[in-house]
C-alpha cells in the first residue's frame, strides 16, 4: 500500500511533467521568434480577428500579410477560437506584454476590449480596428469597409442595371428592427427616388436572417407580384436563400437578384446564371489597408487625427476622416469574371 | 470454536500513513507541484512571462472561474454537476445591467443579481432534489433556459455605462502588489468553502453522499437538503462572478461568459475532484484553475495559437483523468490476487 501510494503520486507527477515539458518545450522554441519580432524595430503588426478558422478573416488577414511583407514588417495572427465578447482581452494583454508595434483587431464587443486596448496604447502599441469597431476612444484609427450610402448606392445601381432601369422591385431584408439594414433601405429609397423614377419599390419583406424564412418570403413575393423584375437582399443570409429559390424556379434568369453576399455562398448561383452580380467589400483590401494604416501610425506618419494622409501601397493614398475613420472605398462588385479569385 | 482463541487480536492503526505522507503524496499535491514546475519552466523559458503584470492579467482572467469552481467542487463531490453556471453569469450580468440602466445604484442592482442567481440555483435544486431528476439533465435544460432569459431581456444590445468607480475597482490591484483586489473576495470565499467542506459535519455529509447516497441517508445525512443548499450556493456565487465579470469588462451582455462552465468543470476535474463523486479538495481545485491559466498564458506569450493551446490543456486534462484510472487499475491488480485468494479460512486449519 505504501509503495502503491508512492508510485501513484510519482506517476501523476511524471505524466503531468511530460505534458508540461512538451508544452513549454514548444513554448521555448516559439518565444524566440516572437521576441525577434518585438526587437526588429516596431513594424511587428499582429492581426487579431474575431475568431480563428473564419474564412472571412483568413482573407482579410491574408491581405494584411501581403501588405506587411511589402514594407518589410513582421506579420503575426493570434485570436480566440470562439467569438465571445471577452475572448480577445487575454490576447490583447499578451500582445501588450510582448511589446508589438501595432494590433489590427476586429472587435467582438465595442466595450469589453476597450480597457485592454487602452492599456496597450499606454504601453506604446498602436491600435487599428477594422471590420468591426470599438468605441472611438479605444483605438487610433478604424478602417471602415463601406459606408451606408456606398452600400445603398451600389445595390440600387446594380439592380437598375440588371432590370434595365424600369419596373417593380422588392427588398428582402433581415429582421424588421435590424439597424444596419433599415438604414440602408432608407438610403436606397432616397437613391431610387432621386435617380431612378421608373423603378417602383413594391414591398420590403423580412426573412429574419433565417434561411428557411427568407426562402419562403422569396416564394411569396414572386406569387404576390407577377410583374416583379428584381429583388435586392442586403443581407448575406437573405440573398443566398433567395438565390436558392430562384435557381430552381421558373423565374430563374427572369427575375434579377442582387444584394450583399459572400463569394462562397453565391458561387453556384453566379455560375448557373441566377445572379449576375452582387456586392460586398473586398476583405483582402480591408486587411491590406489596415496593415498600411498600422505602419503609418508606428512610423508617426499619422496620429489618427482628421485630415492625416498616408500611402497604402497598391490601394493608393488615404485620408483619415472624422473620429479617426478611414474608409476603404466603394463596395466591391463580384460577378462571373472575378468570383473565382475569392475564397471566403 | 477453538480457532478464534488461537487468532491474535487485530490491531488497527489510526491511519495507514504518517500525516506528512497523507498531506504530500496526494493527487492534489501532485497538481500543486506541477503548477510550481510549469510556472518555473515558463518563467525561465518564455519571454515576458516572469514580469509581475503576467500575474495580474492571469488572476483577472481566472477570477470568475476560481469563484465558480468552489461550489462546483462541492457539487461534483456529491456526484452531481451544475452545467448552468455560465448561463447564470450571463443572467446576472443582464440583471445588473438592466437595473443599473433603470437608475439603481450598483450596490442594489448587484444584490438583486445575486438574489436572482440564488433563485436560479434554487430552480435547479428543486428539480434535482424535490422532483428527483438527474442534475445533468436539469442543468442542461437550465443552461439553455437561463441563457435564453438573459439574451431575451437585453437582446443583442449591451449596457456599458457603469460607474467608473466600480469598473476601476474590478480591475484594481492590491496596493504595492501585482495581485488584483478581486482576489481578496476570492480568498474569503475559498476559506469559507474549504472550512465548510473539510471541517464541518455538513462537509463530511457531502463526501458521504458522493461515496454512497444511500449509506449517507442511513447515517443521518439529509441528502436532499444538502444538495439543494449546494445548488443555491452555486447560483449565488455564479451571480457574484457575473457581477465581477460585467464590471471588469464594463459590458453587460446576454452572451457574457458563454462556455465558461466547461472551463470551470475542466479545472475542477484537473484539480483532483472525482467526477464519480466522493473525492476532492479545495486546494487541488485552486491549483487546477491556476495550472490551466498559467499554461495558456505562457503559451500565448510564446505565440502558440489558441487551437494548439486548447489541444494542450485538453491533453493535460485527459492525462490527469486517465492517470488516476490507470493507477487505480494497477492498484487493483496488485491488491487483487491477495483478496481473491484470501487468508485460508480459519475453519480449515
Amino acid at each position: 500500500m505504501k509503495f502503491a501510494r508512492k508510485a501513484r503520486a510519482g506517476a501523476i507527477v511524471a505524466a503531468a511533467l511530460s505534458v508540461a515539458l512538451v508544452a513549454t518545450g514548444c513554448a521555448a522554441g516559439d518565444s524566440g521568434d516572437g521576441g525577434d519580432g518585438g526587437d526588429g524595430g516596431n513594424l511587428s503588426i499582429t492581426f487579431l480577428p474575431k475568431n480563428l478558422g473564419n474564412a472571412y478573416f483568413d482573407t482579410s488577414n491574408g491581405g494584411g500579410e501581403e501588405a506587411i511583407s511589402e514594407f518589410g514588417g513582421t506579420y503575426a495572427e493570434v485570436g480566440p477560437t470562439e467569438a465571445t465578447p471577452d475572448s480577445q482581452v487575454s490576447f490583447i494583454n499578451t500582445l501588450t506584454q510582448q511589446g508589438v508595434g501595432a494590433i489590427a483587431v476586429s472587435a467582438n464587443d465595442p466595450e469589453a476590449i476597450c480597457d485592454a486596448l487602452n492599456e496597450a496604447r499606454d504601453a506604446g502599441v498602436k491600435v487599428v480596428t477594422f471590420d468591426s469597431d470599438t468605441n472611438p476612444d479605444c483605438r487610433d484609427v478604424f478602417i471602415n469597409q463601406a459606408t451606408a450610402e456606398g452600400i445603398a448606392k451600389i445595390e440600387v445601381d446594380l439592380i437598375a442595371e440588371q432590370i434595365g432601369g424600369a419596373g417593380e422591385i422588392a427588398i428582402l431584408s433581415a429582421t424588421a428592427n435590424a439597424t444596419n439594414q433599415n438604414a440602408w433601405i432608407e438610403l436606397m429609397k432616397e437613391e431610387l427616388a432621386a435617380n431612378y423614377p421608373d423603378i417602383t419599390l413594391v414591398e420590403v419583406v423580412y426573412g429574419d436572417d433565417d434561411d428557411q424564412t427568407s426562402f419562403d418570403k422569396t416564394a411569396a413575393l414572386l406569387q404576390t407580384y407577377p410583374n416583379l423584375k428584381g429583388i435586392i437582399s442586403p443581407t448575406t443570409v437573405g440573398i443566398s436563400a433567395a438565390a436558392r429559390y430562384l435557381s430552381t424556379s421558373e423565374f430563374k434568369g427572369k427575375v434579377a437578384l442582387t444584394g450583399l453576399g459572400t463569394p462562397n455562398q453565391m458561387r453556384e448561383y453566379v455560375e448557373d446564371g441566377t445572379v449576375t452580380a452582387f456586392a460586398l467589400w473586398n476583405p483582402a483590401d480591408l486587411g491590406y489597408l489596415a496593415a498600411y494604416a498600422a505602419k503609418a501610425l508606428i512610423e508617426g506618419e499619422i496620429t489618427g487625427a482628421e485630415g492625416d494622409t498616408f500611402d497604402a501601397g497598391k490601394l493608393g493614398s488615404y485620408t483619415v476622416g472624422a473620429d479617426g475613420v478611414v474608409l476603404l472605398g466603394d463596395p466591391y462588385v463580384f460577378d462571373a469574371d472575378n468570383i473565382g479569385d475569392f475564397d471566403f | 470454536m477453538t480457532d478464534t482463541a488461537q487468532r491474535a487480536p487485530r490491531t488497527y492503526k489510526d491511519f495507514g500513513q504518517p500525516l506528512w505522507r497523507r498531506i504530500l503524496l496526494t493527487r492534489e499535491m501532485a497538481i500543486v507541484g506541477l503548477l510550481v514546475i510549469v510556472y518555473l519552466v515558463a518563467a525561465l523559458s518564455v519571454r515576458n512571462f516572469a514580469a509581475p503584470i503576467t500575474i495580474t492579467y492571469l488572476l483577472l482572467d481566472v477570477a470568475a472561474i476560481l469563484m465558480i469552481a468552489l461550489p462546483m467542487t462541492l457539487i461534483i463531490i456529491t456526484g452531481e454537476i451544475d452545467l448552468s453556471v455560465a448561463s447564470i453569469v450571463g443572467l446576472s450580468s443582464v440583471v445588473l445591467g438592466t437595473l443599473h440602466q433603470a437608475g439603481l445604484p450598483i450596490e442594489a442592482a448587484g444584490l438583486v443579481a445575486i438574489v436572482v442567481g440564488a433563485i436560479a440555483g434554487a430552480v435547479n435544486g428543486f428539480f434535482i432534489t424535490v422532483v428527483g431528476l438527474p442534475s445533468l439533465a436539469v442543468t442542461i435544460g437550465t443552461l439553455a433556459l437561463f441563457r435564453g432569459l438573459a439574451v431575451g431581456l437585453l437582446g443583442t444590445t449591451a449596457v456599458t455605462d457603469f460607474t467608473e468607480f466600480w469598473t476601476d475597482l474590478a480591475k484594481s490591484k492590491i496596493p504595492g502588489t501585482p495581485i488584483p483586489s478581486v482576489m481578496i473576495l476570492f480568498v474569503v470565499l475559498a476559506i469559507a468553502f474549504a472550512i465548510v467542506l473539510h471541517f464541518t459535519a455538513f462537509g463530511r455529509g457531502i463526501f458521504a453522499i458522493g461515496l454512497s447516497s444511500e449509506a449517507a441517508r442511513f447515517s443521518g445525512v439529509n441528502v436532499e437538503r444538502t444538495k439543494f443548499i449546494l445548488f443555491v450556493l452555486s447560483g449565488a456565487v455564479s451571480a457574484l462572478a457575473g457581477i465581477y465579470y460585467t464590471l471588469r469588462f464594463g459590458s453587460a451582455r446576454g452572451d457574457n461568459a458563454t462556455g465558461l462552465e466547461l472551463s470551470v468543470i475542466a479545472a475542477v476535474l484537473l484539480g483532483g475532484v472525482s467526477i464519480f463523486g466522493g473525492r476532492g479538495a479545495i486546494h487541488g481545485v485552486i491549483a487546477g484553475v491556476l495550472l490551466i491559466g498559467i499554461l495558456s498564458s505562457a503559451l500565448r506569450l510564446a505565440n502558440v495559437t489558441s487551437d494548439v493551446i486548447n489541444i494542450i490543456t485538453g491533453a493535460l486534462l485527459v492525462a490527469s483523468v486517465v492517470s488516476t484510472s490507470i493507477l487505480a487499475w494497477a492498484r487493483r491488480r496488485r491488491v487483487g490476487p491477495g483478496v481473491k485468494k484470501g487468508p485460508p479460512a480459519p475453519g480449515q486449519d
